[in-house]
């Protein structure tokens, strides 16, 4: 045991650190330390720049333009990043149809997508949720038909992040619907969102912002080169996505910036006569917090190291359940510490004021965004599995039940 | 960062934990408690045979060499047994003071004594208008021809009762809170003026109240620096929360595989309670908070050999938060899993239960903790 890090990891943070702070776009940082989420523009450019550095490939090897990383330097990175704070990686390009393509794609997908991936030349979304297939993903209905050499794809998808934004999206189809399971007649292939028959339609979120989308498959078209792994062996390549999705999930780098960012607020609001940062009921709050993301820390770090130590290919940690539930629950107390600190400001919607400003006024405009975040992550303990399901998880995989 | 035991760690707690299932059962045990002493003599003498309780003395005093990972594994082993030998107060505890703050003769004498198993001793510093406050010292030693005259009383001192010698703190300069003038002594637990009041406590290990009225101790007994002794008070304090976080993290993995086990067994409405969601995932929350719980008492462990004083004394804060929020829910979600049976005397998970209100306070408890903590928000 030896539960410190080395100084290479120590020396490694210290350069990522150095390196966001000197290239991170100031605008950038401002707008998100702010409290805004990033702009497609904002992630695009950012990520370009990682890229360039070698740094966007974060979990792929290093032949396809990856960092080749210990999972414990990913970690680093990932933290360092969030709490810059700078735009996240797009998880849809890196996270995942990245690796999942370095492990069952074709050389020629590889060669065709990867780079581009890696350089937001395209910008991914994920097809996999439907109206009747939430949780229980395999119960998924959108169709595929082969037809000569395409797939005709017919059916509905919805949650689907940026789809209104993307180029490509990944999508679990059923190929073949008389399979013995639900699992096997499922396929992976990859829909290039300007084909004919796809409608995108918004779901706006209770944050007012527009993320998430309905999106409907009309007899498209889809060339069988687009087809990932093999026809009806797509839920191997979804475990592996999923188990990919989990390892960065607890994203305690956003909730110390969210942290970071209350005690700023917390600075210039009055509460009671005195700066709030003054009163002893906020501070424990804090001290609370701080408590409950170090011990997810270590459980993070004992994850990864564990991780590595099985040289990147043990089976799926249980403990991974853990960071997806801690971690999201943290993040979500961060963001309900920032709505109590800006009080009665967090409940107007300022944007018309703040623009009609000739002056900035900070505190206002992370006040109203505080709430945006507050809102929009609902979703943390929604997504990736809900919680619930993290809880189903870990009653088999630690309890045996 | 590397989690995993190391190989000759493995072997220890293998080593220890056959020990425990030959010797240790919930039957066992209470056999040991109803002994006069309140604990076995047998057992310390097994533990001293297996070298346990030299476990973090150097080799040139009998010990085993080893740091404050191998206390928390065996501490983490003791938890799961409910052990309650002192080892806490004599190894961890008074074994650290003499370590950090002892003369090389102190050291030869009293580490190698408690090694070979003839020396226990007790860490008796709390008073009763004390509370967590480790400045709050109104004993008093003053200085006489043949060394120093100790005056003042000590509250719920760990194994007291059963200690051949005690450490005692006394101040000898300054006033009630200072933070200098604390100097730590070496006090025969029989000598004149020494009155010793035992009783149980409510995990069923023994406490004490001290009161020493003119106890004359020699020269040669004061520890470490006349006047310098909370730096030592400190890291004794700062290892037992180490070692307690460890027996903290054992007893919840106890509690939680009891639970695992009544939910196989415990049949209501013609099923296994196990096979509820509303059990699952109660019992999935502790299992959770267990390993939140366990990567703290790592915390605490790593924090033994932080040469920064204030890293230290921020991360062993956080720690010790962490550490009693996890075992009080673990613990009263055992018990509420058990339902009746769990409100039992008879029945080991109400053991556990008191043990964890125990570990949770000692040393300062979640509150005092995050008073502290809060202090430091900037």
């Amino acid at each position: 045991m030896d539960l410190r890090f080395t100084p290479e990891e120590v020396a490694f943070r210290e350069e990522v650190r150095a390196f966001i702070r000197d290239n991170l776009p100031a605008d950038i940082r401002d707008w998100m330390k702010l409290g805004h989420a990033p702009r497609k523009e904002d992630i695009v450019r950012w990520q370009r720049i990682l890229n360039a550095k070698g740094w966007a490939g974060l979990s792929w090897p290093k032949e396809w333009g990856g960092t080749g990383w210990t999972a414990i330097q990913k970690m680093i990175f990932l933290e360092e990043n969030q709490v810059a704070p700078a735009p996240e990686l797009s998880s849809f390009n890196i996270t995942m149809i990245g690796p999942v393509l370095i492990q069952f794609g074709t050389e020629a997908q590889k060669k065709r997508f990867l780079p581009r991936a890696a350089n937001i030349d395209d910008w991914w979304c994920q097809g996999f949720s439907e109206p009747g297939a939430g949780s229980d993903l395999a119960s998924l209905k959108t169709a595929a038909k082969r037809e000569g050499d395409f797939y005709i794809v017919n059916g509905q998808k919805i949650w689907t992040s940026t789809a209104h934004m993307a180029d490509w999206c990944f999508v679990l189809v059923r190929t073949d619907p008389n399979a013995r399971k639900r699992q096997e007649g499922i396929s992976f292939i990859l829909v290039d969102m300007k084909t004919p028959g796809i409608t995108v339609r918004p779901i706006i979120s209770i944050d007012g912002s527009h993320h998430l989308n309905e999106v409907f498959f009309d007899d498209v078209k889809v060339p069988v080169e687009n087809l990932v792994h093999q026809e009806n062996k797509g839920w191997d390549v979804a475990k592996f996505l999923l188990g990919n999705e989990r390892t960065g999930i607890a994203r305690l780098g956003k909730s110390r910036e969210r942290v970071n960012a209350s005690i700023d607020m917390a600075r210039q609001v009055n509460a009671n006569g005195r700066p709030l940062i003054a009163d002893p009921a906020f501070r424990q709050r804090v001290a609370q917090l701080n408590v409950d993301m170090k011990a997810l820390e270590i459980t993070q770090y004992r994850v990864v190291s564990a991780y590595d130590q099985a040289g990147g290919s043990g089976k799926p940690d249980p403990l991974s359940s853990v960071l997806k539930v801690k971690g999201t629950e943290l993040l979500q107390a961060t963001t309900e510490l920032a709505i109590d600190v800006a009080g009665p400001m967090a409940t107007p919607i300022w944007a018309q004021e703040l623009e009609a400003l000739n002056e900035p006024d900070d505190l206002l405009e992370a006040s109203s965004a505080s709430v945006g975040s507050y809102l929009f992550l609902r979703a943390a303990s929604i997504y990736g599995g809900t919680n619930e399901i993290q809880k189903n998880i870990l009653t088999k995989a630690v309890l045996g039940l | 960062m590397d989690f995993q035991p190391s190989d000759d760690q493995r072997l220890l707690i293998e080593s220890v934990e056959r020990m425990l299932a030959d010797n240790y059962s919930f039957a066992q045990r209470k056999t040991y408690i109803a002994e006069p002493a309140g604990h076995s003599e047998a057992m310390w003498s097994r533990f001293a045979e297996q070298g346990l309780l030299g476990l973090p003395f150097a080799e040139e005093y009998g010990g085993y060499g080893g740091g404050a990972q191998e206390v928390m594994l065996v501490m983490q082993a003791f938890g799961r047994a409910l052990v309650v030998e002192p080892f806490l107060a004599t190894v961890v505890l008074a074994g650290t003071a003499i370590r950090t703050a002892g003369s090389a003769e102190q050291k030869q004498a009293l580490l190698t004594a408690i090694a070979e198993g003839s020396l226990k001793m007790a860490f008796a510093h709390g008073e009763r208008q004390a509370r967590y406050d480790l400045t709050d010292v109104v004993t008093v030693a003053k200085k006489n021809a043949g060394g120093w005259v100790l005056d003042g009383s000590k509250t719920v001192v760990q194994h007291g009762e059963a200690a051949d010698k005690l450490i005692v703190s006394a101040r000898t300069s300054g006033e009630r809170h200072d933070s200098d003038g604390i100097t730590l002594f070496i006090v025969d637990a029989n000598a004149q003026g020494v009155a010793r009041r035992g009783y149980a406590t409510r995990d069923e290990t023994r406490g004490a109240d001290i009161s020493l009225s003119n106890v004359q101790v020699s020269e040669a007994d004061v520890l470490g620096t006349v006047g310098g002794g909370l730096a030592t008070v400190q890291a004794v304090v700062d290892a037992g929360i180490a070692a307690t976080s460890g027996e903290m993290v054992g007893a919840m993995e106890a509690m939680n595989a009891m639970t695992l086990e009544y939910s196989k067994t415990r049949v209501q409405f013609g099923a296994p309670i196990g096979t509820y969601q509303v059990v699952q995932h109660r019992m999935s929350d502790m299992f959770m908070t267990q390993e939140q719980g366990r990567s703290m008492a790592m915390l605490a462990t790593m924090m033994i050999d932080e040469e920064d004083p204030a890293r230290r004394a921020y991360n062993m804060a956080m720690a010790k938060v962490g550490v009693g929020q996890a075992g009080r829910y673990v613990a009263q979600s055992a018990v509420q899993m058990h339902g009746g049976i769990g409100m039992t005397e008879e029945y080991a998970v109400g053991h556990y239960f008191r043990r964890a209100m125990v570990i949770e306070r000692l040393f300062g408890d979640p509150a005092y903790y995050l008073q502290r903590l809060a202090e430091t928000v900037v």
